[in-house]
């Protein structure tokens, strides 16, 4: 990264950064937000991205970025799946490996929400 | 003020020997760089809770012992740990793997009861739990 | 190419291969075998179409039904009924729940708070500058260095009223003028980040979830008191916390937020890490700063205060991570904004570390002054398996208990001192009916026995007797006069402690002392634990059997 010499340059960069968070988006049909703060590591989020790398590559499915936040605060959820496709983040509580393969097939790759384990969208 | 401070130090040594503790000998070492007396270095190697000078496990456990885990019946985990290690806090496994220590609050108070290995945070514990991450741990799949 | 009438799409996932899909599509293509269908029925294997747990499945086009959960001996039914008279079959059809998801801030735990602290938590990416950039990050240090001097910067801090969240409640803006003011060519600025109040970790959440929201605050901090280097202290508990604010702090140097000539100006700046030992101590103000120069994590006697000599014998100004965390914001959006959440003495919001006997536990932030109710009610959704709210135990070892009467107490710093608690760093443990109040007392004693660094004696050897009391009650030996000790003893503690770890140690005791005497009365008198959690010795039941006996 460049160094930001002025304040213009911050917001320049500001706009471009913006702008490639949305072309992210758009590059990949899916986003999978994992909750991996210190709570969801201990509530099992680790085994959960292992599940969700390992569903994602046997059904050869590319078109997905994974990427790692802090805590929302909603610790008793945890671990916490966010999945953005189509438009809308829906966020999964209580995910366990198992769950989370489903996630996968059924949310990820074919866009069908399992509204009984869902917390809430965005 | 780039040098490092006798507290990183003795972070660096400890986590150097596989023994996890700060020997003797790696005491003096720590006198000599820091260029302070050998008092010195144990003063503050004994302050602080996550330093030992005496010899350690492979990998320390460290059982959450705050109120949050206290409610959540933590004292359960705890007497299973000891249970499956065979040791009590402060002691050493005799294959040399674990030591069991506790600690004032890991900060894991809304998936009570907790506690860590190494670096790794475990919550909402059961008893059923323990062996299978000791297993695991012993594995090295952690 | 041929002209089907009917398609029939059958998943051939693997896992509706693993549930019997095979089975059923050759007792399909035997149905339609037997009816002379086949050239009418485009029969397709698809791919996993996902919803695993209905397969296998199968759609009919063009009418788009879906058929869920098929066995082998549906083939028939669905041949006969849907494929020939064109009468779909009702019991096998895929039924759309009507769910209607609620957005995040519908849901009551995200609805009544007020996010400044925790706005990018769980939001961005914390390993990626631009993700904080994108949120608008580092613009409130470019207004500062650009368009604010100094003493401007200050103004505002003191106009928004924020006051230092580590648990004291000082107004930071008077911290930082006191530092300011100080005439030193070399200043500091210390983000306090060694969270050791059991209960509370709201700390770690920030600089997990949002570390650049932390190294921001402390730069605009370090140009307004005029400080070249900063350093965070951060407990070596938080593994994670640690790491990320290893890449924030590389990523800002990267970009140039942090090292020479920031943004173009002539202002410098530095921040260097510092890991702790697990000391409870070196949370205090003066121990930190001994820890900080890697001595052993002694308070020192106050003054000379920190912002007169502090790490190294140089001005200091001290801040907890949430303090910091709010500048950004109140550089941004102005003190106006910032008062326009919490009540007039206590303007913002508070991160609480919600734990304990409550139905949704996690971190909450909410204005000033929200009312406990709503806290453990509203947004935690109250006490679990039918139990009543008994107690909320706020800040820690250092902190007292509210007792339910006082459920509507707002949460801010008057009114919880007032009641003999502290807001302290934001620890909010919930307890109901089966939790017991001596053995809570008791727990925090234990902890301030462990954790005291021995210095002076008050602090020492006057918690040890304080906690010797305590175990001779909860063992039911204890004496009617004991409870007069205790509070003799934690008074004297309170005023002779050298430092805010002593000061406070009593606390607990007090306050419990004080809302739940008759908990202790029944320990004393009945030999008994209301909540059955002290376990008191059945030697001492005999001895006041016999003891009965004989009296009667």
């Amino acid at each position: 990264m460049d160094k930001i010499k002025s304040i213009e340059d911050l917001r320049k960069l500001r706009e471009q950064a913006k702008a490639f968070l949305r072309t992210r988006q758009g590059e990949v049909k899916v986003k999978i937000y994992i909750s991996m703060g210190t709570v969801g590591i201990a509530a099992g989020s680790r085994d959960v991205l292992l599940a969700i790398l390992d569903e994602l590559q046997k059904r050869n499915f590319t078109d997905v970025q994974i990427i790692e936040r802090g805590s929302m605060g909603l610790d008793v959820e945890e671990p916490v799946v966010g999945v953005d496709r189509d438009g809308v983040v829906v966020y999964y509580g209580h995910v366990a490996p198992e769950m989370a393969r489903q996630i996968v097939a059924s949310h990820v790759i074919n866009g069908q929400i399992i509204s009984d384990w869902v917390i809430a969208k965005e | 003020m780039k040098e490092k401070s006798l507290i990183d130090l003795l972070h660096d040594v400890q986590e150097s020997n596989p023994k996890n503790y700060v020997s003797k000998d790696l005491a003096k070492k720590v006198a000599e760089t820091s260029n302070l007396s050998l008092s010195k270095v144990y003063g503050v190697a004994t302050f602080y809770t996550m330093f030992s000078v005496t010899q350690r496990g492979k990998h320390i456990i460290r059982v959450c012992r705050s109120l949050s885990c206290h409610l959540a019946n933590g004292e359960s985990i705890l007497n299973k740990l000891k249970e499956v290690l065979g040791i009590d806090i402060g002691e050493t496994t005799s294959d040399g793997e674990f030591t069991l220590e506790e600690s004032s609050c890991l900060g894991m108070c809304s998936i009570a009861p907790s506690m860590m290995i190494d670096d790794v945070p475990f919550g909402n514990l059961k008893e059923e739990d323990i062996e299978g991450i000791i297993k695991k741990f012993k594995e090295g799949a952690l | 190419m041929k002209i089907y009438r009917i398609h029939a799409l059958i998943c051939a996932g693997a896992q509706c291969i693993a549930a019997g899909g095979n089975g059923f599509e050759d007792a399909l293509k035997d149905e339609l075998k037997k009816h002379e269908l086949l050239k009418e029925v485009n029969i397709i294997e698809t791919g996993c179409m996902g919803s695993c747990q209905l397969g296998p499945l199968m759609a009919v086009y063009p009418e788009g039904v879906i058929y869920t959960k098929l066995k082998p001996e549906d083939a028939k039914e669905i041949v006969e009924e849907h494929f020939l008279k064109g009468r779909a079959v009702k019991r096998l059809m895929w039924k759309e729940k009507e769910t209607v998801l609620p957005s995040l801030s519908e849901i009551p735990f995200f609805a009544k708070q007020t996010k400044i602290v925790l706005r990018n938590c769980g939001i961005i990416n914390p390993e990626d500058i631009n993700e904080y950039i994108a949120q608008g990050g580092y613009e409130a240090l470019g207004k500062a260095l650009t368009e604010m001097t100094r003493e401007d910067v200050i103004q505002v801090v003191k106009d928004s009223g924020l006051r230092g969240r580590g648990g004291a409640g000082f107004p930071t803006g008077k911290k930082w003028q006191l530092a300011y003011e100080q005439d030193s060519p070399i200043k500091y600025i210390v983000c306090n980040a060694d969270e050791g109040d059991p209960g509370a970790y709201m700390n770690r959440s920030v600089l997990e979830g949002d570390p650049h929201s932390v190294l921001e605050g402390m730069t605009i901090a370090g140009y307004a008191i005029g400080a070249q280097k900063g350093f965070i202290y951060v407990r070596a508990e938080y593994p994670l916390a640690v790491k990320r604010l290893e890449i924030a702090i590389k990523q800002a140097k990267q970009a140039g937020l942090l090292g020479k000539n920031i943004l173009g100006t002539n202002f410098s700046f530095d921040i260097e890490l510092r890991i702790g030992a697990g000391a409870f101590v070196c949370g205090e103000e003066t121990a930190l700063i001994n820890s900080i120069e890697g001595k052993r994590g002694e308070p020192r006697k106050k003054p000379p205060f920190p912002v007169q000599k502090g790490v190294f014998g140089f001005p200091t100004v001290i801040n907890n991570v949430e303090t910091l965390a709010n500048i950004p914001v109140i550089i941004e959006k102005g003190a106006k904004f910032f008062r326009s959440f919490g009540t007039e003495k206590s303007p913002g919001t508070k991160v609480f570390a919600l734990a304990g006997k409550v139905n949704i536990t996690g971190l909450v932030e909410v204005p000033l002054g929200t009312p406990l109710r709503t806290i453990i009610y509203d947004i935690g959704g109250g006490i679990p398996e039918g139990h009543s709210f008994k107690a909320a135990q706020t800040g820690g070892p250092s902190g007292g208990v509210i007792p339910s009467q006082y459920i509507d107490v707002p949460m801010d710093y008057e009114s919880l001192t007032s009641l003999g608690a502290i807001m302290g760093s934001g620890g909010l443990i919930v307890m109901d009916e089966t939790s017991c109040m001596v053995d809570v007392a008791k727990f925090f004693l234990k902890f301030t026995v462990d954790e005291s660094c021995g210095k002076c004696t008050p602090c020492r050897e006057g918690t040890r007797q304080m906690l010797n009391i305590l175990e001779r009650i909860t063992s039911g030996k204890g004496q009617m006069e004991d409870l007069e000790l205790l509070e003799k003893l934690g008074n004297t503690i309170k005023l002779a402690s050298l430092c805010g770890l002593g000061q406070t140690a009593p606390n607990p005791v007090l306050t419990t002392l004080r809302y739940f005497r008759d908990e202790y009365i029944a320990h004393i008198k009945d030999k008994k634990c209301p909540s059955n959690v002290c376990k008191l010795s059945s030697e001492v039941k005999n001895e006041r059997k016999v003891f009965n006996r004989s009296s009667s």
